[in-house]
């Protein structure tokens, strides 16, 4: 595997006032992969998502230190575009969030904002976002109906095909099967599988298994500390940490 | 058996209490509006409505009075509606609990608390005499609008307050800026709150008299421009029963108050659920 890092965090630190939620990551992703996020509740793996997109600037005395890169560039550079960096940054969060607003309209929300107002379009980056996150075939008849009439799979689905419409580089998803059903949380993962051609994934698992199922490297978190990173078959069979051994084997979280 | 009967009284006291509360209300309800409407329907012939008032209202119509009316509460809602929306905005999307925010929430709740004829009297004042509007459209509506702001802020601020807070993070994360989130994900979102207040503050304008008797005159003239002084209907009716000039068209300006406030509210309601369904 030659592939180039996408993103290079170093010496990352997070905290909410005076809880520190990240200590000292270093971690190097590689492009157009999928790679996993795991470890119990309140080890900092959402922190760190959100942090990707910098959508932790909404939290009020959220801070950090150290550098995130993406290609090379820092997220946190003053002069960079915010509005930019979460076009390219697409986030999928734990529950479906659609807007109270139709499917056409949930998934045209983003390229509307980004300026792009023709019809002809807009029709276009649609159908083609929803045939990315595998959801056209289900609704490509009722486009105009509210994305709430859609089931629970359908709407993170639409998630997915919202955040698509932007062309993102980098997808970050928060336990996007957290809420959903067997059947529904295999279609978004051969969903991500094929995603994967064109970007990269970080993806915090449902459980272990799924991290097993789809994704290429993953990262051990545990209380605000990347305990270890590895390849996904070496971290499942052979972990080198004590710590990871025992979460995955399920003696604790 | 002791425990279980008392638990029984108590519920049938509780429920003899809530039915009289019920019923009382409907029926103070229903008797104001018997009253009105059964004394005032007679009057409301066409002319009525297309005339204009003559000697001092006793005989005549209140077109004048129904279009004054109309203005000055239009003028109201229009300068009210958006510094109220927009503060309500400031106050919860733009900044934090501070004492900036604290210091404006206390502001709009004091002027909540303010009897009207404190705001008229203020109006009188300030827009009537210091700015030298005299008694107009334009004076009577400031002063409304001043009147009806902490309603309109406290009822925007509960609406934008009721979405839940995942329709910001999506559109932040779909590479919205805080305007764009704002009017595009929160504002659609709460605009039925929105307009809920906004119909309370055309009730309280409406009916206000105080107010307006100090700062837009009670002139019968057809009024022809904003600086027109003119005379609202719960004015007219005020000045008609408390001046003994006629009893019969004071309850018919009363019967059109009642209907024209119970028309807003049903086209305001019916928009409403036009929209709702509309969006959803």
């Amino acid at each position: 595997m030659s592939q180039e890092n996408k993103i290079v965090i170093k010496d990352f630190n997070f905290y909410y006032d005076s809880f520190q939620a990240l200590s000292y990551i270093n971690l190097d992703i590689k492009s157009k992969q999928i790679f996993a996020i795991f470890g119990p509740a309140r080890s900092g793996k959402t922190s760190l998502l959100k942090s990707l997109n910098r959508l932790t600037d909404m939290i009020f005395g959220a801070r950090h230190t150290g550098t995130i890169l993406i290609d090379g560039k820092d997220i946190y550079d003053p002069k960079l575009s915010l509005t930019d960096l979460r076009r390219r940054v697409g986030m999928v969060f734990d529950l479906p969030t659609p807007l109270p607003i139709s499917i056409y309209d949930n998934v045209a929300y983003g390229p509307k904002l980004r300026g792009t107002k023709q019809k002809k379009q807009l029709n276009e980056i649609v159908e083609k976002a929803l045939r990315s996150a595998v959801l056209w075939e289900e609704v490509k008849d009722r486009l105009n109906t509210s994305a709430l009439r859609l089931s629970g799979g359908q709407q993170q689905r639409l998630c997915i095909a919202r955040i698509l419409a932007l062309e993102p580089e980098i997808l970050l998803l928060d336990e996007p099967c957290s809420g959903l059903d067997p059947i529904s949380t295999m279609s978004i993962e051969e969903t991500l599988i094929k995603l994967k051609e064109n970007l990269t994934i970080i993806l915090v698992p449902h459980n272990i298994q799924q991290a097993s199922r789809v994704a290429d490297r993953a990262g051990f978190f545990l209380n605000g500390e990347l305990i270890e990173e590895e390849s996904v078959y070496q971290i499942f069979t052979r972990p080198k940490d004590k710590r990871t051994e025992d979460y995955i084997t399920g003696r604790f979280g | 058996m002791i425990f279980h009967h008392t638990r029984y009284l108590t519920q049938n006291i509780a429920k003899v209490f809530i039915w009289v509360s019920a019923i009382s209300t409907i029926t103070v309800m229903i008797l104001i509006l018997l009253q009105i409407l059964g004394e005032g329907l007679p009057t409301l012939r066409p002319h009525f409505f297309f005339d204009s008032p003559r000697s001092m209202g006793r005989e005549g119509g209140i077109f004048s009075i129904i279009i004054g009316t109309i203005a000055l509460t239009a003028v109201a809602i229009i300068f009210a509606t958006p510094l109220g929306i927009g503060t309500a905005i400031y106050l919860i999307e733009y900044t934090r609990e501070s004492r900036i925010s604290r210091i404006i929430r206390f502001g709009t709740d004091c002027l909540a608390g303010v009897p009207s004829i404190i705001f008229g009297l203020f109006g009188f004042v300030f827009f009537v005499i210091y700015l030298n509007m005299g008694w107009s459209i334009l004076s009577g509506g400031l002063t409304l609008a001043a009147m009806i702001l902490p309603t309109i802020i406290c009822t925007t601020e509960e609406a934008i307050k009721a979405i839940p807070n995942s329709y910001r993070e999506v559109s932040y994360s779909l590479g919205g800026t805080k305007w764009q989130t704002v009017t595009r994900a929160i504002l659609p979102n709460a605009l039925p709150g929105i307009i809920t207040g906004i119909i309370l503050s055309i009730g309280r304008s409406i009916g206000e008299t105080a107010a307006v008797i100090l700062t837009a005159g009670s002139s019968l003239a057809m009024p022809t421009s904003l600086f027109s002084p003119t005379r609202t209907m719960s004015v007219h009716f005020y000045i008609l029963a408390r001046e003994g000039i006629s009893m019969e068209m004071a309850y018919g300006t009363g019967a059109v108050l009642i209907l024209l406030v119970l028309f807003i509210n049903t086209v305001a309601n019916w928009l409403l659920n036009r929209y709702i369904r509309h969006r959803t």
